[in-house]
């Protein structure tokens, strides 16, 4: 059993899995399914410097905290006990490709050669995790919130708003993954 | 006079009165049930490869087909879940009646969602798998995650001189 969780798990129970999620926030305390705002509350918790948008009773939505730091947690315990011993296998033509930019280390969930430490201190390192992070937080809450909010928890309830959204997240991938990030890795 | 437009359209779920959908107060511990949720569900996130950097250039260059397969079953899980609760009327744990609210369009679900869609294929990951990356040890995506609640808070700074 123990050997068959340490696989990779397939797309099909992965993804009915993480749609369960929405009705477990639902049922467990009326809690719409939303990661981003974590972020939102973090910055109303720790910096609100009188801005409006963040000034409101984070403390209500604590529970939003305690879900992502249990994501963290749930990061550190599949990665204890049953993390694969395998590198990730990933599509050839897209091996061949990362091996152009020097990518050729498979054992992390990110490409630790170019996603490290010392790496922060480079033009590349900066504008893939510094500059990448950024773009995440602002543009999640420009939209309204991420994969989850939108994607997921959006669609789920029909609304046409997150569908645009979605639309969108996907159209900013493409363009900066085929046409962008090649400049960003070939530094 | 200044007329000042509320662009927070999610205060509505935030400091409004129908807020965090739940009247009831509860004690901190009750929060433990979302950690335990959370947890499950970074589990899930790492086994299934969501979080890694590798899947996601794989998805945005059509060169796999699970990261489609995940999304989109997770939402037609999500749908028939939430068709379910509507039909029978299903009540939380606390027996309240669950709700949801409707969003309403605005032009920040385009510029911000191209915008985190950059940001999303750059990192390889967005906000749930950052934290995700973080606890398999991948402690420089800290780093990431301060840089995406700086962005959060340059976009609150920002917000009321930005096209919504």
């Amino acid at each position: 059993m123990l050997e068959f969780l340490k696989q990779p798990w397939p797309w099909y129970i992965a993804g009915p899995l993480i749609g369960l999620t929405v009705p477990a926030l639902l049922i467990l305390g009326n809690k719409s399914f939303g990661i981003s705002s974590s972020l939102r509350h973090i910055c109303a918790a720790c910096l609100p410097a009188n801005i409006s948008f963040f000034k409101y009773d984070w403390k209500k939505e604590a529970w939003n905290l305690f879900f992502v730091f249990g994501i963290l947690i749930g990061g550190a315990v599949a990665i204890r006990l049953l993390s694969n011993p395998n590198p990730v296998e990933v599509n050839p033509k897209l091996a061949a490709e990362l091996a152009g930019y020097g990518i050729t280390n498979y054992d992390n969930l990110i490409p630790l050669d170019i996603m490290n430490w010392p790496a922060l201190i480079t033009l590349k390192g900066f504008l893939l995790m510094v500059v990448g992070g950024f773009l995440v937080g602002f543009g999640t809450r420009y939209a309204g919130g991420c994969t989850s909010g939108h994607a997921i928890m959006g669609l789920s309830t029909l609304q046409w708003p997150s569908l645009v959204a979605t639309i969108c997240f996907m159209v900013g991938g493409f363009i900066m993954a085929n046409l962008i990030l090649p400049h960003i890795l070939a530094l | 006079m200044v007329q000042h437009k509320n662009t927070d359209f999610e205060t509505r779920s935030l400091d409004a009165v129908c807020v965090n959908e739940s009247q009831l107060t509860h004690k901190w511990y009750h929060n433990i049930k979302y950690l335990v949720v959370g947890v499950l569900f970074g589990i899930v996130f790492v086994k299934s490869e969501v979080v890694s950097w590798f899947r996601i250039q794989e998805m945005f260059r059509l060169q796999s087909f699970h990261m489609y397969g995940i999304i989109g079953s997770a939402i037609v899980v999500g749908m028939i879940s939430v068709w379910l609760i509507r039909k029978f009327n299903i009540k939380t744990i606390y027996g309240e009646r669950i709700e949801f609210h409707p969003k309403t369009f605005n032009k920040g679900q385009i510029y911000g969602g191209l915008l985190f869609g950059l940001g999303w294929a750059i990192t390889g990951a967005c906000p749930g798998p950052l934290f995700a990356q973080i606890g398999t040890g991948a402690t420089v995506i800290f780093v990431t995650l301060l840089s995406a609640i700086a962005g959060t808070w340059v976009y609150g700074l920002l917000r009321d001189r930005l096209p919504h």
